[in-house]
């Protein structure tokens, strides 16, 4: 299967344009056609899986695409563990919101257009996953994000909608731009792009290591931007006005996480970069951190569930930064699956509730017990409560930073861990226990429908057991999977373990006793703090500094340009067309009275002396006779002299 | 595919001609066998140029379907054609675009059609002229005779302002054209004087066994480069852009921008560059510098403008950027660039002036603020117009995408800081044409006017569908264009570099510089780009 991989993402492109062109009026054939293409990808993602299980790769193959002297850019494939797991990753959540959105799109008028659109993005994720090359990730790069553009605007009549698309796809082109000039560099210093080509020559040392800097924080750049990483996160959390389905799919679980992913596969030069690697570590830890923060006082279930991703990116990226390829990727795969059921179950809250607001709900577990039992397992699972899924990869994080000794980066992570189950806890608390606060919202909410069900179920057994395979205790477990270059097998570290719980557990009674059993009252506590609780509860002032600073300075610079445009350029070439009919109006008056006058005035002259002449030609032959009579004369008095 | 001696050239550059006497002879109230007859000799002339791209060989950079005939032998001019793989992709692109253009003005052009049409298909035959001429100054002769068919369009056929918008944008090129005119009598007098052979040829000239000193260079350069940036246009010279794109009629637009912005570049690179070598060199981080700020200064100017059509205008300032500095990267990689960069900004910009042409005539306005909404009313041409405007913004897997991928690598090995500055020029082209997308297409509907716009039709789609088309395949599978022009720019890398490497040897070894082209080694300059 590995070898002919590419019709593993193939399939979804067909369901796009079968869609399209023929099936477009018909909802239930184009929702089958897409649902059918996405899972076989996934049954095709499985067969290569256990290939990949028996040889580990990498697998490459090349197609010949642009050739010029001097420049070859191949279509390329490299097929390793990494690009199966995240294959098994983007196929079973894609599968699980196509499923999905039967039930939450149900009667949206754009319903197979819809299904076009997540077959096109499924395509796209699919392409980036299989790329053997920089370049290709990067087309298929800018394709996710385009069709994240056309998901996030789906509602395109709204307006918050459609700026929310544009802000996606413009904030996360300036981290694009970055990216495009680390493939510059790379391109100049290595003199190709594929992964397999670049990785030898990082190898052997043929790049020196100054340029790997910069072309791994450039093209890290790409990932700060579609990761949604400090300082560019601030798309994520707007892009929620898209359908929840797709949050899930594209702005939880997979084409956020693409960074993370291009960010592992830069793995050779963070290892020998050390600039590369703390700038990445950092970064992520600071938008781990920051995110966090944010989230503990948001009350839209969406933005929860945003900055919460923004954060847990933060997470994985800070592990890849301290070279924990296995750790970053790990997390990457449990999060895709608990973070897609979150959303998922957040959009199954707001399909019965109509609201978004988490102060509007309470009490609706018993009114959606499957919704709300496996919000609460997804909850529990990013928490890192042992044995869910979260607590294996959260654990793995906190080796891979102390192994490398990052010691304040892991009390940061820690903290987060604390912070992340607080605030996924005060969520479940305040929508599905305690009173309805809205009597309203409370009598109309409803359990969905099964084809949404089902996929929560689904993904709740995944939050649960799909981190056991990392399980430190496994001989062939996840980390003799996916690794660089060597495997590499730590021993089992229980003091983390116990102090990952103990941050766990006591954000989750801290919540517990605030929204709960309200023996804190969080009013209060917010009135307490009130500089720190308005900083955070306004995301730290990201969005105002932005709109204040670089976006009215560019839009009025722009505006004085361009009255430079019309009244210096422009107005030199009117001037010189002025100047010119000026010039030729001057000439004319010269013309008029000079040129012209000395014309005219030979003429008048001529008409002068002819006037003049005239009056002696009388016709009167006495007057002739006697001008020749004096001219006779005249002559004879000459000849005299 | 034609015997070697149908001259094949001269009957796609003066086939048009023959529909214009056709048109003649028809009266002046049949407008719609007018119309026919013009549409049908613009296509039956693409259908003759098309088998030009699969004919024309790629493996030389040799002048192809050549026609050589003496015209005024005394003076050394002669009526000579050729085309080579740049030049014949020129040629085809203004043969594909003249028919869809001529289409288009089917609904909008209803005054004067007659004239109208005379007018497109004497413009087609002084393009084709243009682009196939190998004598300066027949190829003078066509640059001129272009100009009057687009001044008449222009001001005949235009907006408003159409007066001032015409005469600016003839005087601009006119004062252009007067300089290269000079430069090319002096090219030739002392090309005459010191090897005793009178020639207008360009092959000749290029060839020529006497080296131009190179502050005579610098002089000759800078007339023919002058009226090139102006037709480009280039900043400072671009102002009369936005003036006659708003003011043109749509048609008048969409050959604007897609063919006779292109004769700026082609004429860098069919004549500055082979024939001054030394002083384009010198002249590059001029060129290179007003070329950037042209990207970025066209694209600011694009953000802030209120009408649709000005903004394309605006736009076509930046992507022109974009090509010459591509071509003035003298590699392969960004002269391919830049060269592939010109038809697909023929393609995408002439799309867009198409799409604000189509939404002008629904509303009688362009500006942006006067829509919303639009994608509920008329779906169809939403989409159409939302592949264009990504192609225009050089999404991967459309035409742009690779256009400017391989000038930012060609720019980024001659000059590292010219290829971020440039690619700044990427992310602008996203904000200003998104949001203008977004303000016109997405929203609520909120003028009554726009609820009852009709949707396109078959006439309108199956202008825009080949484009997209194009778009599409250029994309996905460039190569066989990229192929096509290989060759000849190989050999003019090779011409610039050669002359270069002459010059600096040019005291020890008696070397004429500009060695026939044929005899260059051309895996050796590959092979030399490789490393």
């Amino acid at each position: 299967m590995i070898k002919y991989s590419y019709i593993i993402a193939f399939l979804p492109l067909l369901s796009y344009v079968l869609i399209v062109f023929f099936f477009s009026k018909r909802e239930k054939t184009a929702s089958g056609i897409a649902i059918t293409a996405v899972v076989s990808s996934f049954v095709l993602s499985l067969i290569a899986l256990f290939e990949t299980l028996a040889d580990h790769g990498p697998h490459i193959f090349e197609y010949e695409w642009i050739v010029i002297p001097g420049l070859k850019l191949p279509l390329s494939i490299f097929f390793d563990p990494l690009t199966a797991v995240m294959l098994m990753v983007v196929t079973i959540v894609s599968s699980c919101v196509h499923i999905y959105s039967l039930g939450y799109m149900h009667g949206d008028p754009r319903f197979s257009r819809f299904y076009a659109y997540l077959s096109l993005f499924t395509f796209s994720m699919l392409g980036l996953v299989l790329s053997g090359s920089f370049f290709v990730t990067f087309i298929f790069w800018e394709l996710v994000g385009l069709t994240s553009y056309l998901l996030i605007g789906f509602w395109f009549e709204k307006k918050v909608a459609s700026d929310a698309g544009k802000k996606a796809f413009i904030t996360t082109k300036i981290g694009d731009l970055g990216f495009l000039a680390g493939l510059l560099v790379l391109y100049w210093a290595a003199g190709t792009l594929n992964y397999s080509e670049v990785y030898h020559q990082i190898e052997e040392n043929q790049i020196p290591a100054i340029i790997l800097t910069a072309a791994g924080i450039l093209i890290f750049c790409g990932a700060i931007g579609k990761s949604a990483q400090f300082p560019l996160h601030v798309w994520l959390p707007d892009a929620m006005e898209g359908p929840t389905p797709v949050s899930a799919l594209i702005h939880a679980a997979t084409m956020v996480a693409a960074g993370v992913y291009l960010t592992a596969r830069i793995m050779s030069i963070i290892v020998v970069s050390h600039t590369a690697a703390m700038t990445i570590a950092y970064i992520g830890a600071i938008t781990a951190f920051m995110a966090a923060s944010i989230g503990l006082v948001q009350n839209d279930i969406k933005r929860v569930l945003a900055y919460s991703t923004v954060s847990q990116l933060g997470y994985m990226i800070m592990a890849l930064g301290v070279s924990g390829y296995t750790a970053g990727t790990f997390h990457l795969m449990t999060h895709a699956f608990f973070k897609a059921l979150l959303f998922l179950g957040a959009g199954s809250v707001i399909h019965a509730a109509h609201t978004n607001d988490i102060q509007q709900m309470g009490g609706l577990a018993k009114k959606m017990p499957i919704t709300s039992k496996t919000f609460f397992i997804a909850s529990l699972s990013i928490a890192g409560i042992f044995p869910l899924s979260g607590f294996w990869s959260k654990d793995e994080i906190f080796a891979s930073i102390y192994h490398e000794g990052h010691y304040f980066l892991l009390a940061l992570a820690v903290l987060v861990a604390g912070m992340t189950a607080f605030y996924m806890f005060r969520l479940c608390f305040l929508t599905f226990t305690g009173e309805a606060r809205d009597y309203h919202v409370y009598e109309h909410a409803h359990e969905s429908p099964k084809t949404m069900t089902y996929p929560l179920i689904f993904l709740a057994f995944l939050s649960i057991f799909a981190g056991w395979v990392g399980m430190p205790w496994l001989e062939h477990g996840y980390s003799s999977f996916v690794y660089f270059e060597h495997p590499h097998h730590a021993a089992a570290n229980y003091v983390l373990m116990i102090v990952g719980t103990i941050a766990a557990l006591s954000g989750i009674f801290l919540a517990y006793q605030m929204y709960y059993k309200r023996a804190i009252d969080p009013v209060k506590m917010g009135a307490r703090f009130k500089p720190v609780y308005t900083f955070i509860y306004n995301k730290w002032y990201f969005d105002e500094l932005y709109m204040g600073t670089v976006i009215k300075f560019a839009y009025w610079f722009m505006e004085v340009l361009y009255r430079f445009d019309q009244g210096v350029i422009d107005w030199f070439v009117n001037f010189v067309g002025r100047f010119g009919m000026f010039n030729s109006r001057v000439w004319q008056t010269f013309d008029v009275y000079v040129v012209d006058g000395a014309v005219n005035g030979a003429g008048f002259m001529t008409r002068w002396f002819a006037g003049g002449l005239r009056k002696i030609q009388t016709g009167a032959v006495q007057n002739y006779a006697f001008v020749i009579f004096l001219g006779v004369v005249l002559l004879m008095l000459f000849k005299m002299i | 595919m034609f015997s070697s001696d149908f001259p094949i050239l001269s009957v796609i550059t003066y086939l048009p001609l023959i529909g214009v006497l056709l048109i003649l002879m028809i009266d002046k109230e049949k407008v719609g066998a007018i119309r026919i007859v013009a549409l049908l000799t613009a296509a039956i002339n693409f259908l003759f140029s098309l088998p030009l791209f699969f004919a024309c060989d790629p493996s030389t950079a040799a002048f192809q379907f050549t026609e050589h005939v003496p015209w005024i032998p005394e003076l050394g001019i002669s009526y000579f054609f050729g085309i080579d793989g740049i030049s014949m992709l020129m040629v085809i692109l203004t043969t594909f675009l003249t028919p869809l253009a001529i289409w288009a003005s089917f609904g909008s052009i209803t005054e004067k059609v007659k004239g109208y049409m005379i007018s497109f298909l004497i413009l087609e035959t002084g393009m084709l002229g243009v682009f196939v001429s190998l004598d300066l100054i027949l190829f003078f002769v066509f640059w001129e005779a272009m100009l009057f068919p687009m001044y008449f369009i222009i001001g005949i056929w235009g907006g408003p302002r159409r007066i001032y918008a015409t005469v600016k944008f003839v005087l601009f090129t006119m004062i252009g054209s007067a300089l290269m005119l000079i430069a090319i009598i002096y090219l030739y007098y002392l090309n005459y004087q010191n090897t005793n052979i009178p020639t207008f040829n360009l092959e000749l000239l290029q060839s020529s066994q006497f080296p131009i000193p190179i502050n005579i260079q610098m002089w000759l350069f800078a007339a023919f480069a002058l009226a090139f940036a102006i037709k480009v246009p280039m900043f400072p010279f671009h102002t009369w852009l936005p003036d006659a794109h708003v003011e043109a009629p749509t048609a008048g637009s969409v050959i604007l921008a897609a063919v006779l912005l292109k004769m700026g570049a082609y004429g860098f690179l069919r004549f500055c560059l082979p024939l001054f070598p030394q002083a384009a060199s010198e002249f590059t981080p001029l060129i290179s510098i007003l070329a950037i700020v042209g990207i970025i200064y066209g694209a600011m100017m694009a953000f802030v403008q209120k009408d649709v059509k000005s903004l394309v205008a605006y736009s076509s300032v930046s992507h022109l950027g974009f090509v010459m500095l591509g071509i003035f990267t003298f590699n392969i990689q960004g002269l391919q660039g830049g060269i592939l960069q010109m038809i697909n900004h023929g393609i995408s910009t002439g799309g867009l002036f198409l799409i604000v042409g189509m939404l002008y005539e629904r509303r009688h306005t362009r500006m942006i603020g006067d829509f919303g909404g639009l994608a509920k009313v008329v779906p169809v041409f939403s989409v159409m117009f939302m592949i264009i405007t990504l192609s225009s913004i050089g999404l991967p897997g459309t035409n742009g995408f690779v256009g400017e991928f391989l000038i930012l690598l060609g720019a980024f090995k001659s000059n590292m800081v010219y290829a971020v500055l440039a690619a700044t020029g990427v992310v602008l082209a996203a904000v200003y044409m998104l949001w203008m997308f977004q303000r016109v297409i997405f929203g609520q509907v909120d003028k009554k006017e726009n609820e009852t716009l009709l949707d396109l039709n078959l006439r309108e789609k199956l202008i825009l569908i080949p484009l997209i088309a194009l778009i599409f395949f250029i994309g996905i599978y460039p190569k066989p264009i990229l192929s096509r022009m290989e060759t000849s720019v190989k050999n003019l890398t090779a011409i610039v570099q050669q002359k270069f490497r002459v010059e600096e040897d040019n005291h020890k070894i008696r070397i004429i510089s500009g060695t026939p082209m044929d005899k260059i080694s051309l895996n050796e300059v590959g092979e030399q780009k490789n490393e």
